[in-house]
């Protein structure tokens, strides 16, 4: 029920609460209401939920997940476990 | 798809469960609030994964799975009158009320049409002015700015034929009553990523600093979810208790203000029923007066039903992380996803159907165990 996807952002139209645009999602174009992120622009992947684009995907936080590892001391001691 | 595949990788899954494993001394029980993530979990075995001293429990995050007995019956109500154009979201269709549900009114003839976002259920109604359309607006604070915006356009742009039925809930006031609750077993908590989006995470702080358990905001794909137990057991291991945000590439600590604006504008907090757990005071949202002309159940005169619900089945409890689905008499005999009892059998996310869908059960009856 709270599905959200990651999708890019191809075109804006509008302004307000009738600011909208394309997302392409893997190729799949949709439209999305683009009224809740007035900051994201043409480029930008947004994570959308029914049809409203709810955040911008932070391209620096989103490495994260794979840095944590590294970050705990954990990997350089995992590693020869493979 | 980006964002999305990265989070998949089985490498990096392998070495994120040998960490959990290496921190992990003594047995944890962790909530994962979101019936999303629940669905991520079993589909991909992530709980198989996990040290067999972490138990996930599964929470009661699944909006279809707590909308009351009531709510369905009001909306088969609804949407079996002449002049009416019904939408909802899929899922809502299948779900038992006490006699009937929405996709048998539509078998008979009724105008239930399945949508992917509010906004197409305003389209309709635009496009049908002889009508009445009505949305069933479900959800928690992720689907709130959506059903909010509907509402709030119908209003400025007089589209007088579309109305709402409100079945809004909220997951702080919910976390408090489970860990209020007698029976709570939880002992921390990876907390719903697009919640959060909506409305960031301070919320939670004096939760976590009231129970003394971690809250650890959390993403919905396999490295998310493993992260997000990662971070939680290090926390219960040092003996902390803390809010931290694991899905940082789309949760912002304040979340999304202009989204939490509309959503206050044209809701206001309301006391809300629970399927399978009951009365949660403040835990929902209901039209403000300004918007009363679009509700639903005054425009259709069933505000006043109210119904009982069925006693067999322990939904509730599942709910809760109280009891886990295999655990129930009826699970998969005379509660199936075709024939369901109760609502967490019903949704793709609901943990019955997903134990049900993933052959859990079979696992367990087998005596499979865990990876230790």
């Amino acid at each position: 029920m709270c599905l959200a996807v990651p999708g890019k952002i191809l075109s804006i139209t509008g302004e307000d609460v009738l600011r909208s645009g394309t997302v392409s999602f893997g190729g799949i174009q949709k439209q999305v209401s683009l009224a809740y992120v007035p900051e994201a622009n043409v480029g930008d992947y947004v994570i959308v939920h029914v049809g409203f684009a709810i955040s911008i995907v932070e391209e620096s936080e989103a490495q994260q997940t794979f840095e944590y590892l590294k970050q705990m001391g954990e990997l350089a001691e995992l590693e020869p476990l493979q | 798809m980006r964002y999305v595949d990265e989070y998949r990788d089985r490498a990096a899954a392998q070495r994120y469960a040998r960490a959990i494993a290496r921190v992990t001394t003594r047995p944890w029980a962790i909530m994962e609030v979101c019936g999303g993530q629940t669905h991520t979990i079993v589909k991909y075995g992530i709980d198989e994964l996990l040290p067999q001293k972490i138990t996930l429990l599964h929470g009661p995050g699944c909006p279809v799975c707590v909308t009351p007995l009531e709510l369905i019956d009001k909306a088969v109500q609804i949407a079996a009158r002449p002049n009416v154009i019904f939408c909802s979201f899929g899922d809502m269709l299948r779900v038992p009320g006490s006699t009937s549900d929405l996709f048998s009114v539509k078998a008979k003839g009724g105008d239930v049409r399945i949508v992917y976002s509010p906004l197409d259920a305003l389209q309709t109604a635009r496009e049908n002015p002889a009508k009445q359309v009505v949305f069933f607006a479900v959800g928690f604070e992720t689907t709130a700015p959506a059903n909010a915006m509907a509402v709030f356009q119908a209003h400025t742009q007089h589209i007088e034929n579309f109305s709402v039925l409100v079945s809004h809930v909220l997951v702080p006031p919910a976390i408090e009553a489970l860990l209020s609750s007698p029976d709570n077993r939880t002992q921390g908590f990876l907390a719903a990523g697009h919640v959060c989006t909506v409305m960031g995470y301070e919320e939670y702080v004096p939760l976590s600093a009231r129970y003394r358990v971690p809250i650890v905001v959390t993403g919905f794909e396999p490295l998310d979810i493993l992260q997000g137990v990662l971070m939680c057991v290090r926390q219960l291991e040092s003996g902390r208790a803390e809010v931290e945000n694991q899905y940082l590439r789309s949760v912002r600590k304040k979340g999304n203000r202009p989204a939490q604006d509309l959503v206050a504008r044209v809701f206001r907090v309301v006391p809300r029923k629970w399927r399978g757990v009951g009365e949660i005071p403040q835990s929902g949202l209901g039209l403000r007066d300004e918007f009363a002309a679009h509700d639903a159940e005054t425009r259709f005169g069933v505000a006043a039903y109210a119904v009982e619900e069925d006693s067999e089945c322990i939904s509730g409890l599942v709910l809760r992380g109280v009891k886990k689905p295999h655990e129930c008499s009826a699970f998969g005999g005379r509660c199936t996803p075709e024939h369901p009892l109760g609502a967490t059998m019903v949704s793709n996310e609901g943990a019955c159907a997903a134990y049900y869908r993933y052959r859990r059960f079979e696992q367990q009856v087998a005596g499979a165990t865990k990876g230790s």
